[in-house]
């Protein structure tokens, strides 16, 4: 039976360890998945409409797998980390990443035509972090945002730990609110909060639903 | 001028209260109970008149016609924007944004088109508080204003002058001016609905979350995109 495999079969086993040694560029991710996105994004009238359920599977997809939550949620807990146990750890990474992906798909559904522009990397080889920065031009505004990607080197290719819009990170921008609900109501509390705003209907395009 | 003064003084106390009042979450908001009582006025009049008209506004008048309304007030700031630029000793980018005014408020029919831009003369951003923030000023405690929303001891003082230094200000004509204020507000209003949206669906407390974003905004500004790092993850150790 081990014969009737085919021979071309052995190189899909290779791909996965030829991609580990050798990953993509940062920046040069950041660009594919970009312009891959903003593909779909051009074609897809429902996500135009403001179908933030439909931008949210786009982003599950294509944008969730590049990101590390669970660094994210540590910036953003700062020295309450530690105040958590393993298992309340793994939920706030669960319910900032669901905050975190809801966010973005109103973000997504408010795209219209944007033009965007990628700065030069400025990394050496050796870097484990690199900020990939890119500009946004706005139609109706003549001053372009600057996102930059905060990413990571990790075994398994680069990873987004921070976005910055206009130099405001949108991680440590949490940290305060979850330093307060923590003094108020314990890590516990920040969760309950986390879940009951997960849990509320997802805005229409342009504001209250 | 009467104006001006009632804000300074505004201002000073609330400098002063800052300094007794006892701090309870941010070190930087130690007016957090009156800021929190401000942005929820803000907050009311917003949902209730400023934003309904802003998107009136967005779906009435035609894209083009609002991106003109828009680059015809940012062409007058940048006069100011230059004034500011050489204030901070940034003679290069003084001499670009005062560029930008001659070529947008003549070849751009008084900065109706952003002629500079394609041109490849980007717009900055500058305001007195930015230049008091380039000298070392530290932004002092954060303050809600009414109406005009997030900002510091150090900004309110820099929006005393930029308010004097405002052309549509310096505009006679009370019934012109008024239209051109409100024009304006509207306008900008309208540029930050998508914006808006963001954070209604992002903050788990609005104020606070508005408060965060602000500061480090600021801090970005002042430091032209490029503030020094700060650590990002206090006590934090490798994890598995």
């Amino acid at each position: 039976m081990a014969m009737k495999i085919p021979f071309y079969a052995l190189f899909a086993l290779l791909i996965p360890l030829a991609h580990a040694q050798q990953p993509v560029a940062p920046d040069v991710l950041v660009k594919s998945i970009t312009e891959e996105v903003v593909a779909i994004l051009k074609q897809d009238k429902d996500i135009q409409a403001g179908d933030t359920k439909k931008a949210a599977d786009l982003i599950e997809t294509k944008i969730v797998p590049h990101f590390n939550f669970n660094r994210m949620t540590r910036i953003a807990m700062g020295r309450n980390w530690r105040l958590a146990s393993p298992e309340q750890q793994k939920v706030l990474a669960e319910e900032f990443k669901t905050l975190l992906v809801r966010t973005y798909s109103t973000a997504l559904s408010n795209y219209r035509d944007q033009q965007i522009d990628y700065k030069p990397l400025r990394a050496k080889p050796e870097d484990t972090e690199v900020s990939v920065r890119s500009e946004v031009k706005q139609s109706g505004s003549s001053q372009p945002v600057a996102i930059d990607y905060e990413m990571e080197k990790t075994p398994n290719g680069w990873k987004v730990y921070d976005v910055k819009v206009g130099g405001v990170s949108l991680v440590t921008t949490y940290r305060d609110t979850f330093a307060s609900e923590i003094r108020e109501r314990g890590v516990d509390g920040l969760i309950k909060s986390l879940a009951a705003k997960n849990r509320q209907p997802e805005r229409s395009k342009g504001g209250k639903a | 001028m009467a104006r001006a003064k009632r804000l300074c003084a505004a201002l000073l106390l609330a400098g002063t209260l800052a300094g007794c009042a006892t701090s309870g979450g941010n070190p930087a908001d130690p007016l957090e109970p009156l800021n929190r009582a401000v942005f929820r006025f803000n907050d009311a009049v917003d949902g209730a008149v400023i934003k309904p008209v802003a998107k009136g506004y967005r779906s009435v008048v035609p894209g083009i016609l609002r991106t003109g309304i828009s680059n015809f007030f940012s062409n007058l700031e940048d006069v100011w924007i230059s004034v500011n630029d050489v204030l901070q000793g940034k003679f290069q980018r003084g001499f670009e944004d005062f560029t930008r005014v001659l070529f947008n408020s003549t070849f751009g029919i008084a900065g109706v088109f952003d002629f500079a831009s394609d041109l490849g003369l980007q717009k900055h951003n500058e305001d007195f508080g930015q230049t008091l923030g380039w000298w070392g000023v530290g932004s002092g405690a954060y303050l809600v204003l009414p109406i005009l929303g997030p900002s510091t001891v150090r900004d309110g003082f820099g929006l005393v002058l930029d308010t004097q230094a405002d052309l549509v200000f310096r505009i006679d004509g009370v019934p012109v001016h008024n239209t051109l204020y409100a024009t304006r507000g509207i306008s900008n209003r309208a540029n930050l609905l998508d914006a808006s949206s963001v954070i209604e669906q992002a903050a788990l407390d609005k104020y606070t979350f508005v408060r965060e974003a602000w500061l480090q905004r600021r801090r970005n500004l002042v430091h032209d995109g490029d503030p020094p790092r700060e650590r990002e993850e206090p006590d934090d150790e490798p994890t598995k």
